[in-house]
């Protein structure tokens, strides 16, 4: 009865997408007032109804319902509560509910906060996302039934992956389609902008929050899947290029132009075919790494369904979105003349050399998830792309990135002068100098990490001087300058904190260049030592868990004899799965994360063998990352794109800063 | 920029894109025929010899290396396993090796693009499933063979000849379902 429910609601849904999308486009067009109107209680009916659809499928889940196929395929009766509810999006029926439902509450959300957007743009932009929904829901409906159901009921269900029952991993999908979908409102935006044929410094601000709050859920959840990786597979590694972590960093990488260029279209009226080219390729690598993950043309471990016939809908779905658009804007984007022009020293200048290289980046990360799958399909070819691929090849864009990026905030709109940049940066260029000799004499001569170390000081310098530049702190008395700095639009505060982020990451990786381990054989009493740490292995005994029997061993971890912290890293297996999985233990002390492991136990002897690891500096690649979307939710703060979207007119008002 | 180079510019996103799409589809329509299958690529060396080669040993792996030669000694079934301490899907299929190998099926590894010190550390964290272990530091022989990515493995009968591969990890269906089948079948 409840899964029916569901799938009536889903039903209902793509009604209410289908209205959603003819009436408000229709509307604007013939520009029939109560046409346009409909779009908002729409957009909201059909969020309405998914939410109803997903709860009905999470109730399935958290009953163990075993007449429902996707429950009996995905769950099992002795999984906790907690993972059976999250288990509700941990597969491909369910995920791609939970993607529909999050477009679902974009509509909602435009709908709600749009209210200061002109009619017809909020309706056009609505309408667009009702066809997005319509196109996602008939594949939802027509290939991916989450309540198809199965009679006679076995007596339970058979899912029960152990890797994926983790509260990392539950997170990971809601934050990761978050900033997925959240393009979908940037594009709209833009293909509504081409049907208007205008694109003015007003619009620009309307795109500038959503692209914002895209790319700060994207952060979260790129940065939740890396750090899931790097507990729970217990290898100390955290980015390993992927396929499936590519698909997700491209939208990210052109996400990232996006919300630079947005800026010079708001405060320059300039650069506005490109801003609404990045905002439909956006999306489209948002579409792309649906595609990729769900069709299985890729081989990854990431994979939900190997199923060809899915995999050619939602690349159907993907040339008609994305090919359309492509299509508008090659006869629609000519309208769109500048008036803004600028030097190539600007702070215009600067976001163009950002966009230029970030887009570089993409085509990397592009051409070496896909050359593979290509050249295989297509020429037969076996061609086999690594990790030393995309490092040696993005190495050489990320430098300039991080040189330019220090210099971008600190230069002026329309014209700089590049001696006053220097001015302003020396210091932080002796800083990131400082740091490269510290690094290299205290490391014992690691190159590349003293690097990375330098270019890590230099942007978190660059920001620093970013700030004390904008409130004078060094030219006026600390009153003055702490009033200035309440003062400064949040905005400032939140570039100035996201490019900090930036530089804590790369001080992250650049530390996990230095990590120490060791694999070492202790019968219970003996220690090791790792980084000054001594390691004691007490013993090693037999846990029982709810669905699971764990061998957990207890390490002691002491530092000049006193004890700092007790480690209890254990190998748990999982009867019904079959499965083993390695349950990390960490102790983080911010500046380094002592990682111990527990492996095989020899028969005889009583040994057991235990990996060590010093990660130092660690914990600040995801600190790093945290710190970027707190300066992206930050910035979303800012009064100025908050309180309201002012009239055109104004907006073309607004001086450049 | 005159109005021509201009709209011609404004074509060039379309026009990839259209392009991409179309490749796409080509890649699909092949896997749906079989002919492409990222995981099962039909080898062109199904039903014939593996091609000349002899790798050295992985040192302190305790374990000898091998040869083309040494995969016709009438040992088999035998799998030969690509592999490589930097590639996530290989841990996944870790535990199945060790499985197999428990089982006393020969498992001869190769250690692709890999610093002989991590592949090291890999088994010895993991545990060793090979009987025989090779290194294959730049790659070539694996260019020999039509080695996709890592993990792959090929399955040769005991005359030697390649009746199988899968590229991609081993799981515990793929060992249920098509490899402990063909696994008796040459047996």
């Amino acid at each position: 009865m409840i899964a029916e429910l569901g799938h009536f609601a889903l039903a209902l849904a793509l009604v209410l997408a289908l209205a959603q999308a003819l009436l408000p486009l229709i509307g604007a067009h013939v520009r029939d007032a109560r046409m346009m109107a409909s779009a908002a209680p729409l957009a909201l009916g059909q969020c309405l109804a998914l939410i109803a659809s997903f709860f009905c499928l999470m109730y399935s889940y958290a009953i163990n319902d075993t007449t429902v196929l996707n429950v009996v395929q995905n769950s099992h009766s002795l999984k906790p509560m907690l993972y059976k509810i999250t288990g509700t999006w941990g597969n491909h029926e369910g995920s791609l509910l939970l993607w529909v439902n999050i477009l679902g509450l974009c509509g909602a959300a435009v709908s709600g906060f749009g209210r200061e957007l002109p009619t017809a743009l909020r309706a056009r932009v609505l309408g667009v996302l009702g066809l997005i929904s319509v196109g996602f829901l008939l594949f939802t409906i027509k290939t991916s039934n989450p309540f198809d159901r199965m009679w006679p009921p076995p007596p339970d269900g058979q899912g029960l992956n152990p890797i994926l029952q983790d509260i990392g991993l539950a997170m990971h999908p809601p934050l990761l389609y978050l900033g997925y979908v959240g393009y979908a409102v940037t594009f709209a935006f833009a293909i509504a902008a081409l049907i208007e044929g205008r694109v003015d410094a007003a619009w620009g601000r309307w795109v500038r929050p959503w692209s914002l709050a895209a790319w700060s859920f994207l952060t979260l959840g790129i940065a939740l899947g890396s750090w899931w990786a790097y507990y729970e597979l217990g290898w100390g590694g955290y980015w390993f290029w992927d396929p499936v972590e590519n698909a997700s960093l491209l939208p990210w990488l052109i996400g990232t132009a996006l919300l630079h260029s947005a800026i010079v279209v708001e405060k320059r009226d300039a650069l506005k075919t490109w801003t609404i080219l990045l905002a439909i390729i956006a999306f489209a690598m948002s579409l792309l790494g649906t595609f990729l993950v769900r069709s299985g043309v890729l081989n990854s471990v990431h994979s939900f369904a190997n199923d060809p016939e899915r995999g050619l809908f939602i690349l159907a779905l993907l040339m008609v979105y994305v090919v359309g658009a492509l299509l508008l804007f090659a006869f629609r984007a000519s309208a769109m003349i500048p008036t803004g022009i600028f030097a190539p020293v600007s702070r215009e200048g600067a976001i163009v050399l950002n966009n230029l290289l970030v887009c570089s980046i993409t085509a990397v990360v592009f051409v070496g998830t896909l050359w593979p799958m290509f050249a295989d399909a297509l020429f037969g070819m076996k061609v086999s792309v690594g990790p030393p691929f995309f490092n040696s090849a993005s190495f050489p864009l990320v430098v300039p990135l991080l040189i330019a990026m220090a210099a971008g905030p600190l230069m002026p709109w329309k014209r700089a002068q590049l001696a006053n940049v220097v001015m302003r940066l020396w210091w932080c260029a002796v800083i990131a100098f400082a740091a490269f000799f510290a690094a290299l004499l205290l490391s014992g001569q690691h190159v590349m990490p003293a690097v990375g170390f330098a270019f890590a000081a230099w942007v978190i310098g660059a920001a620093v001087a970013d700030i004390a530049d904008r409130t004078a702190a060094f030219r006026t008395n600390w009153r003055n300058a702490w009033n200035r700095a309440r003062g400064l639009p949040r905005a400032a505060w939140g570039a100035a904190i996201a490019h900090a982020g930036i530089g804590i990451t790369a001080a992250g990786i650049a530390g996990m260049g230095l990590a120490q381990e060791r694999m070492v054989a202790l019968a219970p009493g003996e220690s090791t030592t790792l980084a000054g740490y001594e390691w004691r292995l007490e013993g090693v005994r037999d846990v029982q868990g709810p669905n699971w029997t764990a061998r957990r061993a207890t390490i002691t971890l002491l530092r000049d004899g006193a004890e700092v912290r007790v480690m209890e890293p254990s190998r748990r297996f999982f009867p019904i799965a079959r499965q083993n999985t390695t349950e990390v233990a960490i102790h983080t002390n911010l500046i380094a994360d002592l990682y111990a492991v527990i492996g095989e136990e020899e028969a005889g002897t009583g040994k057991a063998v235990i990996r060590l690891h010093y990660n130092f500096l660690a914990p600040w690649i995801w600190i790093g990352a945290a710190i970027m979307a707190l300066g992206g939710a930050l910035s979303l703060a800012d009064r100025r794109i908050r309180v309201s979207a002012p009239n055109r007119a104004a907006a073309r008002m607004v001086p450049a800063e | 920029m005159t109005p021509s180079t201009r709209r011609l510019l404004l074509m060039a996103p379309f026009a990839a894109a259209a392009a991409g799409g179309v490749a796409f589809y080509a890649a699909l329509d092949r896997q749906r025929r079989g002919v492409y299958n990222p995981r099962g690529v039909p080898s062109a060396l199904i039903g014939q010899h593996a091609p000349d080669f002899t790798l050295p040993a992985l040192e302190e792996s305790g374990v000898e290396g091998f040869g083309a030669a040494d995969l016709r000694s009438g040992a088999g079934p035998l799998l030969v396993n690509f592999w490589a301490s930097w590639c996530v899907p290989c841990i996944i299929e870790h535990p199945q090796l060790m499985r197999l190998s428990r089982d006393g099926v020969p498992v001869f590894g190769i250690a692709y693009k890999d610093k002989p010190a991590d592949s090291l550390q890999f088994i010895r964290r993991h545990g060793n499933p090979f009987r025989r272990l090779a290194k294959d530091e730049p790659g070539r022989v694996a260019i020999d063979w039509g080695l996709y990515g890592v993990p792959e493995t090929y399955l040769l009968d005991r005359q030697g000849i390649i009746r199988w591969r899968y590229a991609g990890p081993i799981t515990d269906e793929v060992l249920a379902q098509d490899l402990r089948p063909l696994l008796q079948r040459y047996a």
